[in-house]
């Protein structure tokens, strides 16, 4: 795609995902066939609309508008029938498509509103450019309150569960050489801190952290866990694997070191950077091996 | 740095095609950063970056979402692969292909108005 390619917005997104009947308004008013065209003046009088679907039971049958019932006044037959001078041809939409088909409906015929229908034609409401809009702004609103409330619950939870001591923990399985889920478990846990409202800088230390020791997990290991550890007070990272573990550590934490192979260093990993990066970033990190066994990093950030 | 320069500015000045993130394109873009070497990145680029690289696979859209970058533009006609692209749409990460050389990149970068980040 070009850069001058229309971009898509939320928006639009959204034109496409809602449904008419979502948006659509359900009480419809709406006139009989067999009502007369006295009958039809005094209902678009009172109820002050410009025109009504016209249905046969629940069935629509055809519309009827200000215009019609004008025609029809002009010959003096204020005792006719609304089926003699409603429109037969009828242009509807459909409540189960999404509202883009009825955008290009407004945009094509230039009409006010559609009568919406079911799979067999019985009206079930009516929609105008309005309701559209009004039906966007709600879904977008619906949609930000909902991660709003997601986020609020999540950071009053310490506080709505009571203990001497409340923390909460998070596990992630790390697969070795699984490249493809690299950074899910990073990921997952910066979300976690953002949804729990932690302060923004310490939530990037900590991805950053978690993102080297995953990343060590799946280059080096034959695999592990990184488990979060979050209370009021701190935000602890284990990452552990099942070996084969570091020769020597000491090595390992020098900037530059590195024992990644070509494959690995080609993907831009195996800089040598991970654990001094790590370091960098953890207020407090320790880190213990045994070779032929495990390794096992923990890093404490603290929140206070 | 000239203000509010957004990824799009980027996109039309690169002449570059978007693959993938074209929903936030609006983004503002704090800065510019260049490696290829992740943990680079992860020490080096900050939030609302630019990231220069002709690297183009799965774990830079990895990075690039954790550190919240504005986008990644890759350099030297590499191409990503579905999986990366469906991540980086995913994740809302605008990817910006160039054919041409991560050097000639950043001058073009300059030129617009986009800094360094210290």
């Amino acid at each position: 795609m070009k850069a001058n390619a229309t971009e898509v917005t939320r928006r639009q997104e959204l034109i496409y995902e809602l449904k008419i009947e979502q948006v659509m308004v359900r009480e419809v008013i709406s006139v009989s066939p067999d009502a007369t065209i006295a009958e039809l003046k005094e209902l678009l009088r009172s109820r002050r609309v410009s025109g009504v679907p016209v249905i046969e039971g629940t069935r629509l049958v055809g519309m009827i508008s200000i215009e019609n019932l004008i025609r029809a006044l002009e010959q003096g037959k204020t005792q006719a029938l609304v089926r003699d001078f409603m429109t037969r041809n009828v242009q509807a939409v459909k409540s189960a498509d999404s509202v883009v088909s009825a955008v290009n409906m407004f945009a094509h015929f230039g009409y006010g509103r559609f009568p919406v229908v079911d799979d067999n034609d019985n009206l079930v409401g009516i929609l105008t450019k309005g309701d559209i809009v009004r039906g966007l702004l709600r879904q977008m609103e619906v949609e930000w309150h909902a991660e709003e409330i997601q986020t609020y619950r999540a950071s009053h939870i310490f506080e709505d569960i009571e203990s001497d001591d409340t923390s909460l923990f998070l596990r992630y399985n790390v697969a070795s050489g699984d490249f493809v889920h690299g950074g899910a478990a990073s990921s997952k846990i910066k979300k976690a801190l953002e949804r729990l409202g932690a302060d923004p800088r310490v939530i990037r230390r900590v991805a950053v952290a978690t993102y080297e020791a995953e990343t060590n997990i799946i280059i080096h290991s034959h695999g592990g866990e990184i488990t979060a550890e979050i209370n009021p007070h701190l935000i602890r990272i284990v990452a552990v694997d099942t070996g084969p573990g570091i020769d020597d550590v000491e090595k390992a934490m020098t900037a530059g070191y590195s024992t990644a192979p070509d494959w690995i260093r080609e993907m831009g990993f195996g800089a040598g950077m991970g654990l001094a990066n790590i370091k960098a970033c953890a207020d407090e990190m320790k880190l213990e091996s045994v070779p032929g066994e495990f390794t096992r990093l923990e890093l404490t950030f603290s929140l206070e | 740095m000239a203000a509010s320069l957004t990824v799009s500015d980027l996109v039309h000045a690169l002449n570059a095609s978007v693959v993938a993130g074209t929903n936030s394109l609006d983004r503002p873009v704090s800065g510019g950063y260049v490696s290829d070497l992740l943990s680079c990145v992860m020490a080096g680029a900050v939030q609302g970056n630019a990231w220069v690289t002709l690297q183009a696979h799965l774990n830079v859209v990895a990075v690039a979402s954790l550190l919240e970058l504005a986008c990644v533009i890759i350099t030297e006609g590499a191409t990503p692969d579905e999986a990366m692209i469906k991540k980086a749409d995913e994740e809302h990460i605008p990817l910006l292909l160039i054919p041409c050389r991560s050097f000639a990149a950043v001058k073009t970068l300059v030129e617009l108005g986009v800094e360094s980040t210290p």
